[in-house]
């Protein structure tokens, strides 16, 4: 099978958020990008199905440079094709805009199947998934937690709320938004990143974007304004346990006292 | 004007989601807001007995025996046909597993705008305007509901279900069914979650834990410590993922919904899909490392101390003086 994965990154959530002087986006010279971890579960779904039946992955990624570590890192894990997409674009395009860049990028790769993490946790206008399925006319599956490859479909599993799984079969060529890849992402080393470094070529496509509408538009960015903060309490692990102990005693004596 | 505000029901094996009462809610308060109705579509196979409870002014019930089952071909040309005939002011999705298989599609599809993982609906007399949660619960956005017709998909929010459900039963229209094209999917089977486990929603205390445990080995540490306490460990979905503790354990969206007495939460960061699954407990406790973790909104304690030395710290004071 032909695989591809188009991949976004996001800014990390493990460092601090500030907010750019218009108010309206994350100030760019603040943020951390680091791949969308269901990216990174998409990614991993295809090396296993490569390990399994052969196929063939590439993986695109858009615009910045910051991306050609994560393009690496997939090439050390075993992608066969990195495309790296550059033009006019503003780097925080919409998926809208996004989907409609890839859309010939991907037809012409030809590929059976287009693997995409669920979601990204900054989408404002829906997925990327199906809006490229959409432009293309594929089919799409979401919530997908482990793929089968038979001759001209995909067998996925597809999570409903409460551990409940639906097997669901799907006619190849198709796009499926992946939740959770069957094994957790593998961990390279980083001799191994950077031996890609040294093996592997990143292709670049530049292509004229195509600003697609259809994102609603932001008028205020804020943090959430706490509704009603934790009471934190102070101190070191011990006199946090202690404190909590106390909590959790006088909780267990209460309700021995109303039963 | 577009006026009315639909509501795409989400419905499995027989029961309709949460989600969609909570979705009916506030389409009655922007229903309100535009003066228009809500209208409730409900795709099914013998199964308009799903309309009963729905607080709708009325039900669009189609059935098929194609509609028995989710699968986006049908449900997309379907919503096709109606959205197009109708022109709505919104027309609101779960962000979940049906409704995010749905309305980037259809907004692809109809050049509509969409906006997703909504939370809240501000409505004021001259705007209405959505705020959605992102970044895993750190920023809200906020912006005027984009128009002819506004896509949306929602995450639950302050709403409660229980307004979205009605005594009364709405008036039920049955819809013509369109030719439908094959569908390119197939349901198999469905794979019931694991039952041999202990079942976590029946838990009055629940250690949970997060990706702050960062290695398989010290779980022992948090499961001598539930012992002691006398409660169960659960787990956010990375931990899962990780195949260290079974599915049966994930609290939230995709796993359980529980409400327990106290909610031990450590080294979790409390992204919307796992907080979904704990706003019902008691008394939520969060220790985490990060002072500005979304936990920390929900809790009603918190420590931001390291949640190894803590338990340590709880397993070696428990040792002294147990509870009890
Ligand atoms: C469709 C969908 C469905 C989902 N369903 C679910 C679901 O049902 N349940 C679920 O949980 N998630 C679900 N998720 C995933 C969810 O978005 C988050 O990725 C996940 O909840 C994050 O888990 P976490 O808090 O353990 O990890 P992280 O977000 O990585 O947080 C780890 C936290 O630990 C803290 N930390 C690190 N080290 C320490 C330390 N030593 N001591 C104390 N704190 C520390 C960090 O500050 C951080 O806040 C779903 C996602 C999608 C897209
Ligand atoms: N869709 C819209 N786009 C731009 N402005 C709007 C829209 N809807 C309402 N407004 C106006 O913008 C002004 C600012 O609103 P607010 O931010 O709520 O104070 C109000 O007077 C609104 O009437």
């Amino acid at each position: 099978m032909k695989i591809v994965v188009p991949i976004k990154l996001v800014p990390d959530l493990v460092e601090e958020l500030v907010i750019d002087e218009s108010g309206l986006k994350l100030d760019s010279f603040e943020l951390i990008l680091c791949l969308n971890e269901f990216d990174d579960h998409a990614i991993e779904q295809a090396i296993l199905l490569k390990e399994k039946d052969g196929s063939h992955v590439t993986i695109i990624a858009l615009g910045m440079e910051e991306a050609d570590e994560v393009l690496f890192t997939a090439a050390a894990k075993g992608a066969d094709e990195l495309l790296r997409i550059t033009g006019d674009f503003e780097d925080d395009l919409n998926n809208h805009s996004y989907a409609q860049i890839l859309k010939p990028v991907i037809a012409e790769l030809k590929p059976d199947l287009i693997l995409t993490g669920v979601q990204a946790h900054n989408d404002l206008d829906g997925q990327l998934g199906p809006l490229i399925a959409e432009y293309l006319g594929f089919p799409y599956v979401g919530y997908v937690g482990g793929v089968d490859s038979q001759i001209d479909e995909v067998t996925v599993h597809k999570e409903y709320p409460g551990g409940l799984v639906a097997e669901v079969s799907v006619k190849l060529p198709a796009v499926l938004g992946i939740q959770a890849a069957e094994m957790p992402p593998r961990y390279v080393a980083f001799s191994r990143i950077r031996q890609a470094r040294n093996t592997a070529t990143i292709k670049e496509q530049t292509v004229t974007s195509s600003e697609q509408d259809y994102g609603p538009s932001i008028n205020r960015l804020y943090h959430p304004k706490s509704r009603k903060r934790a009471k934190m309490i102070d101190g070191e692990a011990d006199v946090v346990a202690a404190q909590l102990l106390s909590i959790l005693q006088e909780r267990s004596s209460m309700q021995r006292g109303q039963s | 004007m577009n006026k009315d505000i639909f509501v795409a029901i989400e419905h499995l094996r027989d029961e309709v989601a949460n989600i969609s009462y909570m979705m009916l809610a506030a389409a009655r308060m922007l229903a309100n807001h535009t003066g228009g109705e809500v209208v409730a579509l409900l795709f099914g196979y013998q199964q308009e007995h799903l309309a009963e409870d729905l607080e709708a002014d009325s039900v669009w019930y189609t059935d098929h025996p194609a509609l028995a089952d989710f699968g986006p071909d049908t449900y997309l040309d379907l919503l096709e046909y109606q959205i197009q005939g109708a022109a709505p002011r919104a027309l609101l999705f779960g962000h979940s597993s049906i409704g995010m298989d749905l309305a980037s599609s259809l907004s692809a599809r109809l050049e509509l705008p969409l906006v997703s993982q909504c939370r809240d609906l501000v409505l004021k007399a001259d705007s209405a305007k959505f705020v959605c949660q992102i970044c895993g619960g750190k920023m809200m956005a906020e912006g005027y509901l984009p128009e002819p017709t506004a896509l949306i998909t929602m995450v639950p929010g302050d709403l409660s279900p229980e307004l979205g459900r009605s005594t009364k039963a709405p008036q039920v229209y049955r819809q013509t069914v369109p030719e439908f094209g094959e569908s390119r999917f197939t349901v198999r089977q469905y794979v019931e979650p694991d039952t041999a486990d202990i079942d976590i929603t029946k838990e009055d205390f629940l250690v949970a834990v997060g990706r702050g445990l960062q290695n398989r080995d010290d779980l022992e540490l948090v499961e001598q410590l539930a012992t002691t306490l006398g409660a169960a460990v659960c787990a956010s979905r990375p931990i899962v993922d990780q195949g260290w503790l079974p599915t049966s354990r994930l609290i939230g969206k995709s796993g359980r919904i529980v409400k327990p007495k106290i909610y031990l939460a450590l080294g979790i960061s409390g992204a919307p899909e796992h907080v979904e699954g704990i706003t019902g407990s008691d008394l939520i406790i969060a220790i985490n490392t990060d002072p500005r973790a979304p936990i920390f909104e929900v809790a009603h304690l918190g420590a931001d101390v390291d949640m190894l030395d803590l338990v340590d710290e709880l397993n070696n004071q428990l040792e002294l003086a147990p509870v009890g």
